[in-house]
């Protein structure tokens, strides 16, 4: 099925997702790799808030290319989804203190991140390795940036406007689904099968 | 007036980075196109048409396909009239600076004691890398090969006991594949070194990829076996970006050299869905004839 949401998605809207839908996202998307992860998490540890309310939107596991035009804006120059597989580490406990309602990035993410989605209602939409371009066309405004000295341009967090964001396929939901997992055994099934016929 | 050759050559190269960069060579494209096409799962086809979608952009507006614009080499044949030599070298280097501003590609080239050398080439003289060949006649053929870290860190090299033969080839070849599974942008374009040594056969691997798709080895048994290799490669059934549907590898090369008695080297070289290459002809003149993409 395909779904076009918008931010924020009411927990009621999510749970109709499937692992295998196909996900459009309008609204706010922020992007955040390791190093805005663990830094806003230390922020909660201190009591303190990070600058972006998290709930309800789009974390997007993303580095991206920025440019400042002749007026002085940020714009963006490309935009594709880094592996979050390096984000499993935290990605559950950020899951359960800040409530993002979509995760995206690319080739997946594991068991503790499936659980904390199921958990708390959040889902994993896949975009497409290396679309950079098609991320970028679909961002239509840059709203805010922080941390930008501290963490370097593809750390930092990008406040992004977006339209039909997407297709996001949703490889994690929120009932436990993990498709990349399945999709994994698949093909250690199918080697073990193609090895004896050789 | 006389070209300067050197200039010539250091212009081509920034060129030829930029075309790789931003545009696919057709056959790859043709067989991504055909890919969303025979694709039934929805799954896959989206997966696909987001590629191919992001492909076109990359060519009207000519920017690079992939925020990962690779780490550069160079194939270069150096005809015996060609009136430069070391200087190729040098003119290459200028070249990839000159495309890390212009193109912009992003700098890739890391120092592991001094960080990112912010230009694409390296501070010890390895970085690109260079592949060069003597010829002869009196052009300089240059191909630039940009090539993505996340499927470079898919590549596997195994020294395979020899008794276990062509067979032992192929299953280390499937084994490579299923491990790379969705990690590098898959419909993948596989490259296989057989011989040589431990750094040969990983050599010809890369240097298998550029060769056209569907272009087969001129020997009919290795044409065989690519053939099978596509077949059972397919069904592991890897799909687009790793999710299960439509195609895993688009295609195999192989190329083979004489190996040492009592080895026997399998190089892997594994690119993802943007197989990124171009190339141009200089003659002793400074004339630049464009390689078709
Ligand atoms: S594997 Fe290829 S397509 Fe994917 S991010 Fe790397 S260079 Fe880009």
């Amino acid at each position: 099925m395909e779904f076009h949401l918008t931010t924020p998605i009411p927990p009621k809207k999510l749970k109709e997702i499937k692992i295998g839908d196909i996900v459009y996202l309008t609204g706010t998307v922020v992007t955040a790799r390791d190093e805005a992860h663990l830094k806003a998490l230390e922020l909660h540890k201190e009591g303190k808030k990070p600058p972006v309310d998290f709930e309800g939107i789009g974390l997007f596991h993303c580095g991206p290319v920025m440019k400042k035009n002749e007026q002085g804006e940020w714009t963006v120059v490309a935009a594709g989804p880094t592996t979050s597989a390096r984000m499993e580490i935290f990605q559950d406990e950020f899951i359960k203190v800040f409530h993002p309602s979509v995760i995206i990035g690319k080739g997946g993410m594991g068991e503790r991140t499936s659980k904390a989605c199921q958990d708390e209602k959040c889902i994993y939409g896949y975009f497409t390795g290396g679309a950079a371009l098609l991320a970028a066309d679909r961002i239509k405004q840059v709203k805010d940036v922080f941390w930008l000295e501290e963490l370097g341009m593809p750390e930092c967090l990008w406040v992004y406007e977006v339209e039909e964001f997407g297709p996001l396929t949703v490889t994690i939901d929120t009932h436990g689904g993990n498709l990349t997992d399945e999709s994994k055994k698949n093909i250690e099934a199918n080697k073990e099968k193609i090895l004896q016929e050789l | 007036m006389m070209k300067d050759i050197a200039q010539v050559i250091e212009d081509t190269a920034a060129k030829l980075l930029k075309i790789a960069a931003t545009k696919l060579p057709t056959e790859v494209k043709e067989s991504l196109l055909k890919g969303e096409k025979e694709t039934e799962g929805a799954l896959g086809k989206s997966q696909l048409q987001a590629i191919n979608e992001n492909v076109s952009i990359a060519e009207d507006q000519s920017k690079p396909m992939c925020q990962d614009t690779g780490l550069v080499s160079f194939f270069v044949k150096v005809g015996d009239k060609f009136p430069l030599r070391s200087e190729v070298k040098t003119a290459l280097i200028k070249g990839t600076k000159k495309a890390t501003q212009n193109v912009p590609l992003r700098p890739n080239a890391v120092d592991m004691f001094e960080g990112n050398t912010k230009n694409n080439v390296g501070l010890r003289g390895f970085v690109p890398w260079f592949y060069f060949d003597l010829v002869e006649g009196d052009n300089c053929e240059i191909i630039a090969m940009p090539k993505g870290g996340g499927s470079s860190n898919v590549g596997k090299m195994k020294m395979i006991p020899p008794g276990k033969g062509i067979k032992g080839v192929k299953e280390f070849v499937v084994e490579a594949l299923a491990a790379a599974g969705p990690l590098a942008c898959p419909p993948y374009v596989v490259g296989v070194g057989v011989g040589g040594g431990e750094d040969m056969c990983m050599n010809l691997a890369k240097k298998a990829l550029l060769r056209p798709l569907y272009q087969y080895h001129k020997d009919e048994k290795i044409a065989s076996i690519e053939k099978e290799l596509l077949n059972v490669l397919n069904k592991l059934e890897i799909g687009a970006m790793g999710l299960g549907e439509g195609p895993s590898v688009l295609d195999v090369h192989m190329e083979f050299a004489a190996r040492h008695p009592a080895s026997l080297p399998v190089g892997v070289v594994i690119s993802c869905w943007a197989l990124r290459h171009s190339g141009a002809t200089i003659d002793n003149e400074g004339n630049v004839e464009w390689h078709p993409h």
